[in-house]
Formats: structure tokens, sequence, C-alpha cells
């Protein structure tokens, strides 16, 4: 029972071990929201919206009422929610391709209209439910399943950098960071300000997590977390870019 | 409590949206999500204006796919939630009507008709049939109520949200661009007032207690892993289709018992066959009209019934056989010949189905 | 009157044609009528010409739109050009007499096709901007489906708070609405 002790308390134990691959990310992600969630006690109020992609493995993740969406729609439907039943806590949780790409009108104007939710995006550089494809935040010269030969920035432009852009479109009140699976308390730190961001009312709440994906980048154990450590920290950067001013 | 925004009953002379916006706040809906497009957007209009007065909500979204999320999401958490859109928006909001097909929620949509394919006018049409009775990648499970009055926009606006909230299958009031635009008496009530009783809203997520201490926790996921389970599933939601039909199927007969000739209609062409019919039967010819009232689940054996002593069916429809698909398909096996009348994306007038109605008896 | 009466107004934008439409549906649906009022309405709103369709009738009206009308009043050369198709045999097109250049575009017989001086009038006798209340009463002379005193009713219901502010005001819209009506008896 010892390693059932580290599991957050919200965590559905009925569902684990969980879906995803072996050394992926997403689980360390769900550890850090469901310790946020245990350490603010809203187990009762929070909506957990999961979006397609791997992230949809989630969706019975957690002893919290939750819907798995549509690729991308994850943020409106949370959004819908949180606008009927303001007393909720809504979180939207979803990948890169789902927030940057196909739903990045909804992620830009849930920001742009400061909504009072949190979306927690898993930055992975990597399409993995539809099998490697090159994602929005794929590193430069990486190879993919679409970018074969590596990425090539005069053709597909640079890796987007989501909380850059969502610090840059919303107001004061709003929380914006960037976490890693790298530094797990801090990533817990970050996400447990957007919720309380979100629960204070002063704006929308954003946290982008470096994650990893060994099935798709064809690592090993060492290579992948070097991956995650070196390679990708340097083009994202790790940190808040946004925080709420502390009420005097 | 708020005071109810319609005491009794009142009549009143407005424009087809407005009297949407008037439906939905005596239906006692809580929220409108929604994103402009013509001629759809007066219902925005009104809806945000009487919304705070009322203690409603309104939110503008940035698309017609995060209106229809939107609405999910705030039909999911319980309130009675709506949205209203036309031509490309309707073809956008497929997506999310196809998952409140999957996940059986009863979330409102009304649709005003506008001429297709892609931005072609935002006049007029009843081009929208095929896509909003079988749109999404599916069976088509939806309820969808053919208008062609403002009374019955009235009524059916109220009645959607009683029927999607019943039965838990998305409900579209489907209207067009000259019901949106134009305007006409009718009488607004408050439906406790007619002994309409709402039926009431339950959350599916977000229910009151610690989920897993409490209650177990509710869990949606609309993906399935083998052909075998979706199978269950697409049966599951095919049986409980099947079994609300019956209940939920509505039409319109007039002068069919002894008609030779039947006009096959909906919506808002119904209003120029009534007055056809009159004036062929004043002139001593026997017609009649049929008209479905809901297109999805289509009032398959009414229309068996009412048609079978008929020597000739004429299917009007100001679309190119939209409506014909959904009534050939429900008539099969009968050898009642078929003329058809299609006029897509433009009005029809009485005068137009007399003419075509005495060259075909000649 | 058990007839129904189809009214085409027509105009440029300006000329205030959506809000006569809108005065004479509201009069007739005060008395107890059934109305049907249903603009033009569409990418050519913008510029282009403005039309109401108007149904006026003791019993339930069909098609928002119909093909031919009982009258027709045409207040530009454009609407005269664009509402030659509303005009049947049964049909009174009305136009405003100073329009010109279109002599050849109006309906031939047996259209009924009278020009009427509502723009001089309005202009020398009245005040230009109560134009559209000369169009108002000759259109409902023209149809006969109402009194002018019902209409007056809905003129003071929609602009009464100005008629409070400068009662003079209601006196020229009174007015310019006789006169309308003047106007068609002299040429009916």
């Amino acid at each position: 029972m010892e390693f059932d002790i580290s599991m957050p308390k919200c965590w559905r134990r009925e569902t684990k071990g969980h879906k995803f691959c072996p050394g992926c990310g997403h689980g360390l992600v769900l550890k850090a929201l469901g310790l946020a969630i245990d350490e603010l006690q809203i187990q009762d109020r929070v909506v957990f919206g999961c979006d397609i992609g791997c992230s949809l493995l989630a969706y019975d993740f957690f002893n919290v009422d939750t819907m798995q969406t549509h690729h991308g729609r994850t943020t409106p439907v949370i959004t819908g929610i949180k606008r009927a039943r303001p007393d909720r806590i809504g979180i939207a949780y979803m990948g890169d391709g789902g927030g940057y790409a196909i739903g990045s009108q909804h992620l830009v104007n849930a920001a742009a209209r400061n909504e009072r939710i949190t979306a927690i995006l898993v930055n992975n550089t990597v399409y993995g439910m539809t099998g490697g494809q090159m994602a929005p935040t794929t590193l430069p010269g990486m190879k993919t399943e679409t970018s074969p030969y590596g990425r090539e920035i005069s053709q597909t432009g640079y890796p987007t950098q989501g909380p850059e852009m969502v610090a840059a479109i919303t107001r004061e009140g709003a929380y914006v960071a960037r976490g890693t699976v790298g530094k797990l308390s801090q990533l817990k730190n970050m996400i447990k300000k957007a919720l309380e961001t979100q629960i204070a009312g002063t704006g929308f709440s954003f946290v982008e997590a470096l994650s990893t994906c060994p099935t798709n980048w064809s690592t090993n154990a060492k290579d992948t977390w070097s991956f995650l450590e070196d390679e990708m920290t340097k083009y994202f950067k790790v940190g808040e870019l946004k925080v709420p001013a502390k009420e005097e | 409590m708020a005071e109810k925004p319609i005491q009794g009953e009142k009549r009143v002379f407005m424009t087809g949206n407005e009297v949407v916006a008037w439906g939905a706040l005596a239906a006692q809906a809580d929220i409108m999500y929604g994103y402009p497009i013509t001629p759809q957007n007066e219902i925005m209009h009104y809806w945000s204006r009487l919304a705070p007065k009322h203690g409603k909500k309104f939110l503008q979204t940035e698309d017609e796919i995060s209106a229809g999320f939107t609405t999910i999401g705030g039909t999911i958490i319980g309130a009675r939630a709506f949205t209203g859109t036309s031509g490309p928006g309707n073809t956008l909001m497929q997506e999310p009507m196809s998952m409140a097909e999957m996940y059986r929620v009863p979330a409102v949509f009304i649709i005003q008709q506008r001429g297709g394919p892609s931005t072609a006018t935002v006049i007029y049409s009843q081009q929208e049939v095929t896509l909003t009775t079988f749109g999404g990648n599916g069976e088509g499970y939806r309820i969808v109520y053919s208008t062609a009055t403002h009374q019955e926009l009235f009524d059916y606006t109220i009645k959607a949200f009683n029927t999607a909230w019943k039965h838990r299958f998305p409900t579209f009031v489907l209207a067009d661009g000259y019901q949106a635009k134009m305007r006409e008496p009718l009488t607004i009530y408050d439906p406790e007032a007619k002994g309409i009783e709402m039926v009431p809203t339950v959350p599916t997520l977000g229910k009151e207690g610690v989920p897993g201490v409490d209650r177990p926790p509710v869990h949606m996921t609309n993906t399935r892993n083998t052909e075998e389970e979706l199978y269950e599933v697409v049966k599951g939601l095919q049986a409980a289709y099947e079994e609300m039909w019956p209940e939920v199927e509505e039409h319109e007969a007039v002068e069919c018992e002894d008609a030779e000739i039947i006009i096959v209609c909906h919506g808002v062409v119904t209003r120029s066959a009534r007055v056809a019919v009159s004036q062929l039967r004043e002139a001593g010819i026997k017609a009649g009209y049929f008209r479905p009232i809901t297109l999805r689940p289509f009032p398959v054996e009414p229309m068996k019934q009412s048609i079978k002593g008929a020597k000739q069916l004429l299917m009007v429809e100001s679309a190119q056989g939209q409506l014909a698909r959904l009534v050939k398909d429900s008539i099969y096996g009968s050898t009642i010949p078929i003329e058809p009348m299609f006029r897509p994306g433009i009005g029809i007038s009485s005068e137009e189905i007399v003419e075509k109605v005495q060259s075909l008896i000649k | 009157m058990a007839k129904l009466v189809k009214i085409a107004l027509a105009g440029e934008g300006g000329q205030g044609v959506q809000s006569v439409a809108g005065i004479l549906v509201d009069a007739a649906y005060d008395e107890g009528k059934e109305a049907l009022y249903i603009p033009n309405f569409g990418v050519e709103q913008r510029g282009g010409v403005s039309i109401a369709f108007c149904q006026i009738s003791d019993e339930r009206i069909g098609a928002p739109k119909f093909e031919k009308a009982d009258i027709v009043i045409a207040l530009s050369d454009r609407a005269v050009r664009r509402c030659a198709q509303y005009a049947g045999p049964e049909t009174v097109f009305l136009y405003d007499a100073s329009i010109t250049g279109i002599e050849d575009d109006l309906p031939g017989p047996p259209v009924k096709v009278l020009g009427i001086p509502a723009l001089k009038v309005a202009k020398d006798e009245l005040h230009p901007r109560v134009f559209n209340v000369v169009i108002l009463g000759a259109t409902i002379k023209a149809t006969g489906v109402m009194t002018l005193d019902q209409v007056k009713k809905a003129l003071e219901k929609k602009l009464g708070y100005k008629f409070e502010q400068n009662p003079e005001l209601r006196e020229l819209n009174y007015k310019a609405l006789e006169r309308g009506a003047e106007l068609i008896g002299a040429v009916l």
C-alpha cells in the first residue's frame, strides 16, 4: 500500500494503473493536478474536461466529474459549463494539437474574453494518439511522421510558444505559466495558482506542461529525459509569465 | 424568483427572431450561446436585451463550433441552454450536434435556413433539411420541428425544450429567413397559464456531493475501442430513438381524406399550400396537403394513411428534393406517382402551386 | 373587407419605405386585422432598392412574399424598374411623378399606372421630411384597407413622444397623410 499513499486523494484508484504508455508524462501532469485539487479541497466542485488525443485517456482518471469532448473543443465545453454554473471549477485538459492547432481559436478567444476557467495544455512536441505527426510544438529539425526529414522551419514555421501568446492577449488578473514534468513540485504549484486564480475570479488561467512521449520520440529513458530537460527547455522557457497582483 | 416575463397571454405583432427570443424566455431558458450569422442575428439581439432583465445569460462565442460546444457545456451542467444559427454556421455546428447525439445532450438549436450551398443568400431557403436532420457523422438521432407560422415558432420553441429534456435528444426548431424576418401577429403566453409544465432540467455533471465518496463520479466518454462496443452503443441509441418516435412525431393532414392530389410540403411553404388547397377546392378540385411537422422523427405511418387514396403527390419545397428524399424513404412501396416542384433557395407562392396542380389534372 | 390586399412599397434607402410599411401594418394589426410584413433583405440592402412586402387581410395570410401586388408604390427610378415584376392585370402601379427617365420601364396596360406628385407636394406645401407620410396617406387611400383615423392612431403610437414636444409636428404629419390621400383621390 506504500505506492497507494503517494497517489493524490482525488485520483480514482479503480482506474489505476493508468492507460498511458510507459514513460509518458501525462501521468505526472495529472499527479500535479491531483495534488493541487487535494490541497485546495475542491474535488466536489471541479468539472474536468479532456480533449481528444492522448488526453482523452484521462476521462476516468479522477474521482471528479469528467467529460471527454472532441479534438480542440474542451475549452468551449468548459467555458459553457462555467458560464452556466460559475460556482463550479472548470478545468480544460488538452494536448498541444488540441490547444494550438485545431482548437487555437477557442484558446485565443477564451483567453481574450478572460474566461474564468483553467486550461492545462500538455506539450510533448508531437501528435501522440494519431501516431507521431508533426505538432505545432515540434522543434526545428525534429523528425516526425509528417516531417520525416526533420521539421523545415522555412516551410512550416517555428514552434508555437503558447504561454507567450496567451500572456500577450490576457490582461492583469490572468495567470500564465509554463512548467515541466521534470520539476513536478513547481508544476503542481503553478497548477494550484492557476486554480486559485479561477477561484478568485480575476481572470483566465493557463499552464503549459512540458511532457514526454518516448513512444513517438523513439527514445530510451535516458534520451527521453535529456530531450525534455535539455532540448525542449532551450526553446520553451519554464517559468511564470503572468501572475495576478497580490491583494493587499 | 423573478417576475414571469409574460403574464397570462398577450397578442403581439413581431418578427420571428423576436418570437424565438420570447419563446425561449417563456420556456425559462437560462442561457443562450451564439455567433452572428444572418438571418438568425436578431434572436441574439432580442435575447441579449431581455436576458439581464430576467436573470438570464448570453455569451457571444468566437464561432459556431464554439457556440455549439458551449451550449452543450451549459446543458450538461443542468442549464436550459440554446443556440441559433443558419447556413454555413449550421454546417460548422454539425460537430457539436453530433456530440449531443452521442451523449444525448438535451440542447436546443434554432435554425433559420438561408440559401446554399456555401455563402449563397442570407434570405431564405429550405436547403438545410438534410443537414439539420442527418448532418454529422452518425445516424441523425435528433428531433427536428419545422414551423410554418409565428404562432408555431413560439409554441415549438417552448416545446423543443420540453421534448429535449424529456427524451434527451438534441432538439431543433427549423425555420427560415422569411420566418426570421417577417412580422405577423401571434399570441405569446406563459406556458403555465396554458397548462404546459416545463420539464425540469437536471445536471449530468456537477451534482452535489464528493465524487467517489458520496457518489460515483460521472465519467463521460464517447470513444469506443472496438466495433462491437460501438455497435452496442448505436443500437442502444437507435432503440431509445424508436421508443420515443410515436410520442414525438407530428404532422398536419388537411383535406386528404378524399383528395385526388396531395401536396406534400413542410415549413413556411405550408402557408402557400393551405391557400392553394382552399382555392383548388373552391374550383372543385379535390386537393389536400400533408405536412410533416417533425422532419425527424418522420411521421411515417400518418403519412402512409393520409395519402393512400390519392392519385398523385405533388412535392413542393424550396430545395432540390431534400424533403422528397425523406418522404420517399418513408413511403417506400407506395406506387402513387410523385410530381416534383423543387425551387431551391426561392419562395413558393400559392399561385404557383395552384397553377401547377391545374396543369397536372388537365 | 374579406379580401386580401397585397402591397409592394419600394424606394431608395433613406426614403422611409420600411418605416411606412411598419406603420401601415401596425395600424392594421391594431385594428385586429391579420397583417404580414417582410422587408427584402440581403446583401442588396446595402445601397440597393429597398422593398417592403405587406399583406393585410381579415383572414390568415399565406406565403410572406407574392407574385403580383394589388398596389405597387415605387419611389425611385430603380424602384420602378425593380417592381415592374410585381405588376399584374389587377395591379395599381403608383410612382412619384418627379421620377424621370422611366417612361419605357413602366408596366403597360392592363396595369393601371398612375404618377402622383408626392415629392412635389411634400417639398412645396409641407416639408421634405414628411414625404414618406404623404406616401403613407396615398397607400392607405389606394388600398382602402383602413381609414386615415386608424393610421393616425398608429402614427401617434410611433411618434407620439415627438408630437408631445412639438405639436406642430403632429399637424404637419396629419396634413401630409391627408394630402397623400387626396393625391390618390384625384387620380383614381
